[in-house]
Order: C-alpha cells, then sequence, then structure tokens
C-alpha cells in the first residue's frame, strides 16, 4: 500500500510546487499509516530527484524513454497508471494545473479511481475518504466523498505549505510497456516564457483594472511589481481591450490564482473577477469608489487614485527593501 | 467532418449561491440557468469553423447531460446556431458518470471532433472531457486556446505551464479549450431562436454507470476580516502593516 504523488519536472527541475505536493503526500501518507512514493517522468538528475526526500519522499520512481519527451495525455496517464498499480496506490496525488488536469481525467477512467480536483486541505476523513474542494468558482466549497479504492486528487496550487520531514530518498529507474502506439501527440512549435515569473506561481501578484484608465499608465504597477518581486496580472476588460496580454487575465474565465498577497489597482470586483482571486492569503485594493466590491474582500484598502498612490507606494516598498 | 460541444447548464455566474436541505442541495429559487461560459467560447468556435467552407466542418451538435428541466439551456445553444442535439435524461450525478454517459452515445453516433469546457463554473471540476476521451480511447488535447483546420488536420494551440506548443493530433479526438478559443461568445439571433424550436433533440436514456463521488455537504468560505482602510496620503502605513502584520512582504 502507498500514496503515489507525481512530480511534475519542468526542463529537468522541480518548483516549490513539486515540494509542495510531496508535503501534502506525505502528510496523507501519515493519516493512512502508509509510504509516500513519487513518480517522476522524463530526464531529471539523481540530485534534483533527491531534493524530494527533504518533503519526506522515501522511494522515487523515474521513468524516462523515447516516448515521453512531450506530455502526450494518453502515455502519461497509461505511465502513471503502471506505477500506482505496482506500488499499490490507494491515493494518487498531482497538481491542479494544466498537467495535472490533462492528465489526472484520464487516469481516473483507466483505474475506475472517484477523482477530486482542486483539493485546497489535507482530507478531512479517511474513512469515509472526504476531501475539501473549492466549488462554484470559490463561492463554496464542498466536502467530497470518494467511493473506490484507489482516490485521485489533485491539489490547488499554493494551499498547502512547504514541511520539512527529511526521508531517505531512493531512486528507482522504473520500466514501463508503454509504447510508440499511444503517442498521438505531434508538437510541432514550442514558445516557453523564459524568465518570467509565472502568473500561477508567484506569492505577489499586482495586479491593473480599468480604473487605470489607459495602457500607458501601467509604468508606475510595473514598477512596484518589480519592487516586491511580484508578478502582474489584469481585469478582464483590461485584457479584452488588449491593454494587457491574455496571459494576465486573472478571473472565473481566466487564471485562478492564491498568492499570498494580491494588490488589486483600479479593479471593481465583480463577482467573475472575484471568483479568480478569492483564495489569496491578503488582498489590498486601491480604487476610487469606496462602495466597489472589492472591498469586501479585501483586509487592507486605500480609498483614492491609483495614479497618485501608486509613485508613493513605490517609493515606500524601495525604502523597505534598502 | 462533425463537431460535437459538450454543455453544461449552470447558474449565471453573478449568482450569490445558497444552499439548503443542511446545506446539502443548491437552493434554485430565482437562479438564471445559462451555457457554462467556457462551453459557451466552445460553441462559438465550432459555430466559426462551419462558417469557414475550407474546413470541411459539415454539423455542430450539441450534447447534454440533465434532466428536462435544462431543455431552455440546450435550445439557446441550437438559437446560438448548432444543427442539433441530443440530451441523455439523467442527473448529473459526476464527472465519471457524465462521461460514461456521453461516451456511449458518441460511440454509436461518431464525431471526428470533441469540444469540452476545461470546466463547469459550478463543480469546477475539469474532468468531463478526459474522461470521455479515456473511456473512447482517443486522444485528448488539453489548455486549448485555439484550433484551426488546415487540410482536413487539426492545428491546436495549447497552453503549458509556462508557455504555450502548436501541436496536431489524429482525429477523432477531444479539444478541451480555455480562454481565448473564441473573443466573445456568439449571441443568438432572433431568426436564431426561431429556427431553433424546430431543430432536433434526441432524447436518450441513461446507460448503466455508477457515480464514483458524492458531495456530502457545501460550506461557504469564511467570511474575511473587515477591510482595514489607510489614509491615501500616507500608503507607506500600508507596505508597513503588509510587512510587520501580514508579514507577506
Amino acid at each position: 500500500m502507498s500514496v503515489l504523488v507525481y512530480t511534475q519536472n519542468w526542463d529537468g527541475k522541480f518548483k516549490k510546487s513539486s515540494f509542495e505536493l510531496v508535503s501534502y503526500g506525505s502528510k496523507v501518507a501519515g493519516m493512512l499509516n502508509t509510504s509516500l512514493v513519487c513518480l517522476s517522468i522524463g530526464t531529471v538528475s539523481d540530485e534534483e530527484l533527491l531534493k524530494l526526500g527533504k518533503y519526506g519522499a522515501g522511494k522515487i520512481l523515474r521513468v524516462d524513454n523515447e516516448y515521453c519527451k512531450i506530455l502526450d495525455n494518453q502515455v502519461y496517464s497509461d505511465i502513471i497508471a503502471q506505477a500506482a498499480l505496482k506500488e499499490d496506490a490507494r491515493v494518487i496525488i498531482m497538481s491542479n494545473n494544466t498537467e495535472g488536469k490533462a492528465v489526472a481525467p484520464r487516469l481516473s477512467v483507466r483505474l475506475k479511481a472517484g477523482m477530486a480536483s482542486g483539493v485546497s486541505k489535507l482530507p478531512l476523513s479517511t474513512e469515509p475518504f472526504t476531501v475539501y474542494k473549492r466549488t462554484y468558482s470559490g463561492n463554496a466549497f464542498a466536502h467530497l466523498v470518494i467511493n473506490t479504492d484507489i482516490k485521485i486528487i489533485t491539489l490547488a496550487q499554493n494551499s498547502f505549505d512547504l514541511i520539512e520531514t527529511p526521508n531517505n530518498a531512493s531512486i528507482e529507474n522504473m520500466s514501463v510497456s508503454t509504447d510508440g502506439s499511444l503517442l498521438k501527440t505531434v508538437v510541432k512549435n514550442t514558445q516557453k516564457q523564459i524568465g518570467m515569473l509565472l502568473l500561477t506561481d508567484a506569492e505577489i501578484v499586482v495586479s491593473g483594472g480599468r480604473g487605470l484608465k489607459s495602457p500607458d499608465n501601467w509604468g508606475p504597477l510595473l514598477e512596484l511589481a518589480g519592487a516586491l518581486g511580484a508578478a502582474t496580472a489584469c481585469s478582464r476588460p483590461v485584457s479584452d481591450e488588449g491593454w494587457r496580454s491574455h496571459e494576465e487575465h486573472t478571473g472565473q474565465t481566466g487564471k485562478v490564482i492564491a498568492p499570498n498577497l494580491y494588490i488589486a489597482i483600479g479593479i471593481s470586483g465583480a463577482t467573475q473577477h472575484l471568483a479568480g482571486i478569492s483564495s489569496s492569503k491578503y488582498i489590498v485594493a486601491i480604487n476610487t469608489d469606496k462602495d466597489a466590491p472589492i472591498f469586501e474582500v479585501a483586509q487592507y484598502g486605500i480609498v483614492g487614485d491609483a495614479l497618485k498612490v501608486l509613485p508613493k507606494l513605490v517609493e515606500a516598498v524601495k525604502e523597505l527593501k534598502k | 467532418m462533425k463537431i460535437l460541444v459538450c454543455i453544461s447548464n449552470v447558474p449565471d455566474t453573478t449568482t450569490k449561491v445558497k444552499f439548503v436541505e443542511s446545506d446539502t442541495k443548491l437552493d434554485t429559487a430565482g437562479i438564471q440557468w445559462v451555457i457554462n461560459p467556457w462551453d459557451e467560447l466552445s460553441l462559438t468556435r465550432a459555430l466559426e469553423l462551419k462558417d469557414d467552407a475550407s474546413s470541411g466542418v459539415k454539423s455542430v451538435t450539441v450534447a447534454h447531460v440533465g434532466p428536462a428541466s435544462s431543455e431552455p439551456t440546450i435550445r439557446k445553444a441550437l438559437a446560438i446556431g448548432a444543427d442539433d442535439a441530443f440530451r441523455v435524461n439523467a442527473e448529473p450525478a459526476d464527472s465519471y458518470y457524465v462521461a460514461a454517459q456521453l461516451a456511449e452515445v458518441i460511440r454509436r453516433e461518431q464525431y471526428d471532433l470533441i469540444l469540452c469546457g476545461i470546466e463547469s463554473s459550478d463543480y469546477n471540476g475539469s474532468m468531463t472531457g478526459g474522461m470521455i476521451a479515456e473511456f473512447l480511447g482517443i486522444p485528448s488535447i488539453s489548455g486549448v486556446s485555439d484550433i484551426k483546420i488546415e487540410n482536413g488536420t487539426p492545428v491546436i494551440i495549447r497552453e503549458t505551464d509556462g508557455g504555450r506548443e502548436v501541436v496536431s493530433v489524429p482525429m477523432p479526438f477531444v479539444a478541451i479549450v480555455q480562454k481565448g478559443i473564441a473573443k466573445e461568445p456568439r449571441i443568438a439571433s432572433m431568426r436564431g431562436i426561431m429556427t431553433a424550436r424546430t431543430k432536433a433533440v434526441r432524447i436518450y436514456e441513461p446507460s448503466p454507470a455508477e457515480p464514483l463521488t458524492r458531495i456530502m455537504v457545501f460550506e461557504k468560505p469564511s467570511p474575511r476580516a473587515a477591510c482595514k482602510f489607510i489614509d491615501p496620503e500616507n500608503p507607506r502605513q500600508l507596505i508597513e502593516l503588509l510587512q510587520n502584520e501580514a508579514k507577506v512582504i
């Protein structure tokens, strides 16, 4: 019996979110009184894999063959299913990121394992196996029971803190029966955001809305983000107008994020926007309208013209960072 | 080429959700039901492809699992421009159950391209599309922000964690679409509303399948503390609070 965590890599490296998953998996294994096994697919060095041990990984499985160089949902779900059966996994944990969303549902059907996505807490109970998951776009949470022997969970990003529980990790190169017959995806071109902090990974996010009035007014916001080491986001009208790239759109139909700090500048806080940011730990709002709904979810607010307030904020942050 | 668009029937996204029966069920009183926003964008893209004669798309069908009360949402999709629809007459118990129902019909009716929204705005599952593909044993591409048909071959842009890729895959396959797939949802014209009444909606009884999960109870997020207002003349105070009280910078 085991708990299996699938740890995705980015060009052979793990991210903080990988270690969050392992920390979470380690706790779940503890609740079930069993051991934690991690699975890595692709080319990852021993040194990088062993970093997972710091967060509780015991056995680390590595699958690396010519068929897993790109993400093919069928190939990946087949490999994870083989690892789960080999390790007699009772719970399979993945991130609720793009790759997790692509692969986990296929795995659920393949193993006939009940699945819960966007889980943001440890299981509420193990018998019956009950998890806490986001519903109604953050307006409610559900206690969801998974009825099958094998359970699949995708963990919401930034929802679980790192916990160091050093373990003697060992690496096992696992061979799989997966061959080229499943591989149907052909990648013709790849673009990567290089050197940019990913919005979904960021601990601090500075976000602008229509209240900034013109794309020419983004300078001070970018300066504030730079001073705080923050990623930048925007509201839907701003991306629809083409003031900012749609990659930055945060909200119901855009990205859903949960940073430690979200600074909303000139954003009124429509329900659809709040759906994307309501899991942020702290929300700061700067808006001219004191009745704007964003102040109902913010812990700190400034009623005023963002274009006047921002330069002073930038100055204060720069002084602090000196 | 036949396109299938799977649609979910969800409360209007501005709804303040409430629960009844000891927080086990959604209070449906006064709720406006709409096509799930991502499914509406999928439908729009499917119709754009059909409008382009070079794509070879001949028909756009809408699929739904739900009781008779969700008919108005299906009719809305027909009014927007879908050619026909089918509904599996069952409560959508969980994603596994819904995907099993849809896969059964797709197996019989055969579609080349199946479009599903990345998630529904009610259960936020992000599961149905991938599950349908696995039931059918066909490829799936997730995070799709654009899809074109060039010389009978799909050319897809998929968003990844930290980039994007241009990919291709043989048909039939499931495309799980997200933001970018269409700019604005297409709106029904008066003529569309009139003709929707006469379009065929096939109704199927469910095939045997069991849900694997069950929602026991809903809870509302814990209320946040009241907002502390800071003097706009002295934003330095905000930075001090973020550093010393919230400890986030």
